[in-house]
């Protein structure tokens, strides 16, 4: 591609199929108690690492 | 849905329902803007009229081309790809329990100007949390828990090392039950420094997966919000207690957390203090509060923060490439092996997979929710549980709220903060509108990092 540049090809769809197992740390017990930052919470389920 | 905006030089777009990240040349922004964010069908052909109003500057193969590109992208759903989740979202039902806020101190040695739990008394009387209760608190999390291996449990207050000996027996409890059930519980806290001897500090490194450690920067900054019951500032007490614990504490997770207010716009220099004090994880927030207090961040305010954000950004990309990086909470994102889209789609968990509970073992969607009896939502001493305020919060989704449905960022933040919904906007299901407005100036800044670092 000459005008497009793709730093990343995330698909989430195929996460929201094995998603939700629910292993993974509350977002609210990780920093910040008062504000939201869901996305830099670590998945813990190998089934849908590198998806 | 596609999000594109311009930072630092780069042309951006994020590609909402699929995550995807690309960064474009200035026709192709061009080309994108007169397609819209919210294009729902994507042509195989350039339309006549975005040729019509794009070959005069660039010609007409070079338009085509252009959007071929677009449509490639699309195809491979990287670019306008299609919104499937509303199924997911329809389905969402109540989870087991599986993280708790335990309030083991409703009482403070700091008297803290913005402090939400109203000097850690959340409204009431000092109170302390006998075992008994912190004991039925986790015989309460574990048998609510099924289906759940990690079990999370955050000390917490008012300032919880006030009551250490009933930290101490709870982990030890805890401990005693996880082989038994199938359990591993993952201990936080989170305190003020003011009690943290050596003995708390082993203690903690062993015992806690983090610790969040408050303190707000500059000596100045620090002492004007956060004095102690005497008005004399914590700084220089707890600094020296923080630099001993991370010192010990090696490679094992922690944060030093700190508030900004209206006093404290240039928060990027408390950031940097806090890097010179010796802490490479730093976690600095906006303080939500009531907007007659003088301190509070307040609409007009936003455009200086903005500018606040993005110079602490090209700080941050600066110090990774010169080897010595450091992790700034709200910046941090995983592009690649985050949580899956269901998590997203929930956002914190209040009320559901999360509770918080008091000193009397009374239990709650939150933490901020604590001490507002209308969202008591039963005992651990008891056993009542109001299932239909957990199905509530579980439903809570970011298709569940309108605003959220139509938003960007919704896979980012998820919902937002859903006490600050209630508090601020009469209504869990409606997002704080501030608080939106700085979580997508945040989530635009961690993007351009992500692609400043990937180049």
């Amino acid at each position: 591609m000459n005008h497009i540049k793709t730093i990343n090809k995330q698909n989430l769809k195929q996460t929201a199929v094995k998603g939700g197992c629910g292993e993974c740390q509350a977002s609210c017990q990780s920093a910040c108690k008062t504000s939201c930052t869901v996305a830099n919470q670590k998945c813990e389920n190998s089934s849908n690492i590198g998806k | 849905m596609i999000h594109r905006y311009k930072n630092n030089g780069y042309n951006i777009v994020l590609d909402v329902n699929s995550g995807a990240v690309h960064i474009v040349d200035d026709p192709v922004y061009e080309l994108l803007g007169l397609l819209g964010d919210n294009c729902e069908k994507i042509e195989d052909e350039c339309p006549a009229d975005i040729l019509g109003k794009l070959a005069g500057e660039y010609g007409e193969n070079e338009v085509c081309g252009m959007y071929d590109e677009v449509v490639a992208l699309h195809k491979a759903d990287q670019l306008y790809s299609s919104d499937d989740y509303a199924q997911f979202a329809d389905k969402m039902v109540s989870s087991p329990l599986k993280a708790m806020c335990l309030h083991v101190s409703h009482d403070c040695n700091l008297r803290c100007k913005y402090c939400f739990a109203g000097q850690g008394v959340y409204g009431g009387d000092k109170k302390i949390m006998s075992l008994e209760v912190a004991k039925a608190a986790i015989d309460f999390l574990i048998e609510k828990s099924q289906g759940r291996r990690n079990l999370e449990m955050d000390f917490f207050g008012g300032e919880p090392l006030m009551n250490m000996e009933v930290i101490k027996s709870t982990v030890e409890y805890g401990r005693s039950l996880e082989k038994k059930h199938g359990k591993v519980f993952r201990f936080t806290a989170t305190t003020n420094g003011m009690l943290l001897d050596n003995e708390t500090s082993e203690f903690l490194n062993r015992e806690m997966n983090n610790v969040v450690l408050s303190l707000d920067g500059r000596r100045e900054v620090n002492d004007a919000m956060r004095p102690n019951v005497g008005g004399r500032g914590s700084y220089h007490t707890i600094v020296p207690k923080y630099q001993h614990f991370v010192n010990i504490r090696g490679e094992r997770d922690y944060y030093v957390r700190g508030t900004f207010t209206k006093n404290n716009l240039d928060f990027s220099k408390d950031v940097l203090h806090m890097t010179e004090l010796g802490f490479n994880q730093v976690s600095v927030e906006p303080v939500v509060s009531d907007p007659e207090l003088p301190f509070s961040i307040k609409e007009n305010d936003l455009p200086r923060v903005f500018e606040e954000y993005d110079l602490l950004a090209k700080l941050i990309i600066e110090r990774r490439k010169a080897g010595k990086g450091f992790n700034f909470f709200h910046f941090m994102i995983d592009l690649d092996q985050g949580p899956c889209a269901i998590k997203r789609m929930r956002g914190c968990g209040c009320g559901n997979e999360y509770a918080a509970v008091d000193p009397d073992g009374d239990i709650y969607p939150c933490h901020q929710f604590v001490g507002q009896p209308e969202w008591k939502m039963g005992s651990v001493l008891s056993g009542e549980y109001d299932l239909d305020m957990k199905q509530r919060f579980a439903h809570a989704t970011v298709y569940d709220k309108e605003d959220c449905r139509k938003c960007w960022a919704k896979f980012y933040c998820s919902g937002g903060c859903n006490a600050n919904n209630q508090q601020y906007e009469g209504d869990i299901l409606r997002p704080h509108t501030l608080s939106c407005k700085l979580e997508k100036k945040r989530l635009e800044c961690a993007i351009m990092i992500k692609v400043a670092l990937s180049e």
